[in-house]
């Protein structure tokens, strides 16, 4: 069974994010960026399922510029068996992503698509479903556990109201949830060997994809400050502050 | 003029607190709100949609496939209810954030997700980098705008509204690939963190489940709701739907108190629009206290107790 992994790089979680004084976005260059933590978390999942015999071929995916490249290196690192990078600079929305991971996954023939449930530069939260829309597949995302029983997968899901099962049948979308598993850490043979896998460069226009009209970005600000406020010694304090602002 | 379809998120019955949030977002995009329940039966739940101040109309699109909620089922309907209106939104739960983009994909339209203001029928707010930058965007009209609405930005609407209720029939092909296994839901009854005027929150600080009482006991006393930092929920002192953060549940309450949570910024974006925040850590360095309106360092354990016993 083979699994497509869709990875993106992005500015990583540590980094105190600047918005750049002429609103025109944040800062983003020289500032540290890594796999969106989600997308590890997926990647982790498809490797622990190879390891268990479920998934035989693990194909890791992104869109993105030319240093997309080291992402996909990490991919490969955790143990993806090749990657497809659709190299396209510039701003990528997430439909447009989408429709070139699902041409993708199709042309593969793959029976698992693994995402992260959300990157956390744009928050969008989007991708994964609109993959699974594209291709009238079952869609079961913010995973937070997954078993793979021949053409089925059973996935338990974290909602708000607490955990949900359902049962799909594949080929099929899985998002990660934070809790799905523990992202290994990746260990300095792996790294190397990973630079020898194969990366096949693809564009929109090689899986006969055309960007549409998407969401302008007009301003970019930086939210409103909350003012440090003050540090009270004792409870009795605390509770006098609170009565005093009308909260207890 | 707009006309927004607002899709309605119901359980047991009943409809969903996020609903009325979702109308405001559609009654600052103005014209018509158009609000659809998709149920076995949407009777009941329509009756309450009908009551919310600036609804226009309810729409109830009845069928047996429509019982488990499920984004598969529900998406193709929505695709062909949303034909002829300008907007389409969903409430911004796991119920909207995972439906939504599928039927943006399937209307060829790029989503809003987070809508956090509306500055005019196309130009909307929303947050980015776990609310560390906030952007305005620019949506087309053509063929429509669909989004998420961010709930803990908007209040909910009024009741007192009359709205005609009327049931919709659509021509869709629903597929029978997903299949609802079950529901795990908590049960309590304390105040819903999402909707709660005061939340109390507990940290990795809290070291178990059974320590998790202290948080409880003060919760009960305030008749609050309360929250978990992502660590107590993945060292399962908690369970998961209490997170509070980027990727848990967004919060406003009027009183938030943070007790043995450090205040990592992923954290941070889930109570930024809290109106009053209190943090109780014992590190006098903790991130927390740079955004806490209040702040007592001291052991929660001793500090805690205390506090419950005063108010
Ligand atoms: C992609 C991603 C998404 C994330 N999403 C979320 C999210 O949605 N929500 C979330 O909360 N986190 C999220 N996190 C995790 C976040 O980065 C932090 O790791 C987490 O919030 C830390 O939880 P904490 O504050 O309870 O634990 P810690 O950071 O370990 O803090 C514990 C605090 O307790 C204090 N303390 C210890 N003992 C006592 C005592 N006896 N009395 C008083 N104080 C005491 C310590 O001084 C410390 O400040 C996310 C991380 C990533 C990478």
């Amino acid at each position: 069974m083979k699994a497509l992994v869709s990875v993106k790089r992005a500015v990583d979680y540590n980094v105190r994010i600047q918005v750049k004084p002429d609103g025109s976005g944040v800062v983003t260059e020289g500032v540290k960026h890594s796999m969106n933590p989600f997308d590890e978390i997926a990647m982790e999942e498809a490797v622990r399922l190879k390891e268990k015999g479920k998934i035989t071929e693990i194909i890791a995916i992104t869109v993105g510029g030319a240093k997309n490249e080291e992402t996909l290196r990490s991919a490969l690192a955790f143990g993806a068996d090749r990657a497809i990078h659709i190299k396209e600079e510039g701003e990528i929305q997430p439909l447009t992503a989408a429709k070139a991971l699902a041409a993708a996954f199709k042309k593969e023939g793959a029976q698992v698509f693994f995402a992260g449930k959300q990157a956390i530069d744009d928050d969008a939260n989007q991708t994964g479903q609109m993959v699974a829309s594209l291709l009238d597949l079952p869609q079961a995302t913010f995973a937070s556990k997954v078993e793979l029983d021949g053409n089925k997968a059973t996935v338990t899901r974290e909602v708000d109201a607490g955990l949900e099962t359902l049962e799909v049948d594949l080929p099929a979308v899985i998002t990660a949830d934070l809790r799905l598993n523990e992202p290994r850490y990746l260990k300095l043979p792996d790294i190397m060997k990973a630079k020898k896998k194969p990366i096949d460069v693809q564009s929109f226009s090689s899986l006969g994809v055309t960007p549409g009209a998407g969401l302008k970005t007009t301003k970019t600000s930086a939210p409103p400050k909350r003012s440090k406020g003050i540090v009270v010694k004792t409870v009795d304090e605390l509770v006098a502050a609170l009565k005093g602002k009308g909260l207890l | 003029m707009s006309k927004v379809l607002v899709i309605a998120q119901h359980a047991d019955g009943k409809l969903s607190a996020a609903v009325s949030k979702t109308v405001s977002a559609a009654v600052a995009i103005g014209g018509e709100v158009v609000v659809a329940v998709f149920a076995v039966d949407g009777a009941a739940v329509a009756a309450e949609a009908a009551k919310i101040a600036g609804v226009t109309k309810v729409l109830t699109v009845n069928n047996a496939a429509n019982e488990h909620l499920l984004a598969a089922a529900l998406a193709p309907q929505i695709v062909e209810l949303a034909k002829g209106y300008s907007h389409v939104l969903f409430p911004g739960t796991t119920f909207g954030k995972d439906l939504a983009p599928r039927v943006a994909a399937k209307l060829d339209v790029q989503q809003v997700s987070d809508i956090m203001a509306v500055n005019s029928p196309t130009s909307f707010d929303r947050p980015i980098y776990a609310g560390n930058a906030i952007t305005t965007v620019e949506a087309p009209a053509s063929p429509l705008i669909l989004g998420t609405v961010r709930l803990a930005s908007f209040q909910a609407a009024a009741q007192g509204g009359s709205a005609a209720v009327e049931s919709a029939s659509v021509s869709a092909t629903i597929p029978t690939h997903t299949r609802f296994v079950n529901l795990e839901a908590q049960k309590s009854d304390r105040p819903e963190l999402q909707s709660a005027n005061r939340v109390v929150s507990g940290g990795r600080a809290l070291a178990s489940s059974e320590n998790f009482k202290i948080i409880y006991d003060l919760a009960d006393k305030l008749r609050a709701g309360v929250g978990a930092s992502r660590a107590a929920v993945d060292s399962g002192y908690v369970p998961n739907d209490m997170q509070v953060g980027q990727t848990g549940k967004i919060i406003a309450p009027e009183l938030y108190i943070a007790i043995g949570i450090s205040g990592a910024i992923q954290h941070l974006a889930g109570i930024k629009d809290a109106r009053t925040i209190v943090a109780i850590n014992k590190d006098a360095e903790a991130p927390i206290f740079e955004v806490a309106d209040f702040g007592l360092v001291g052991d929660l354990f001793q500090v805690v107790p205390e506090l419950t016993g005063k108010v």
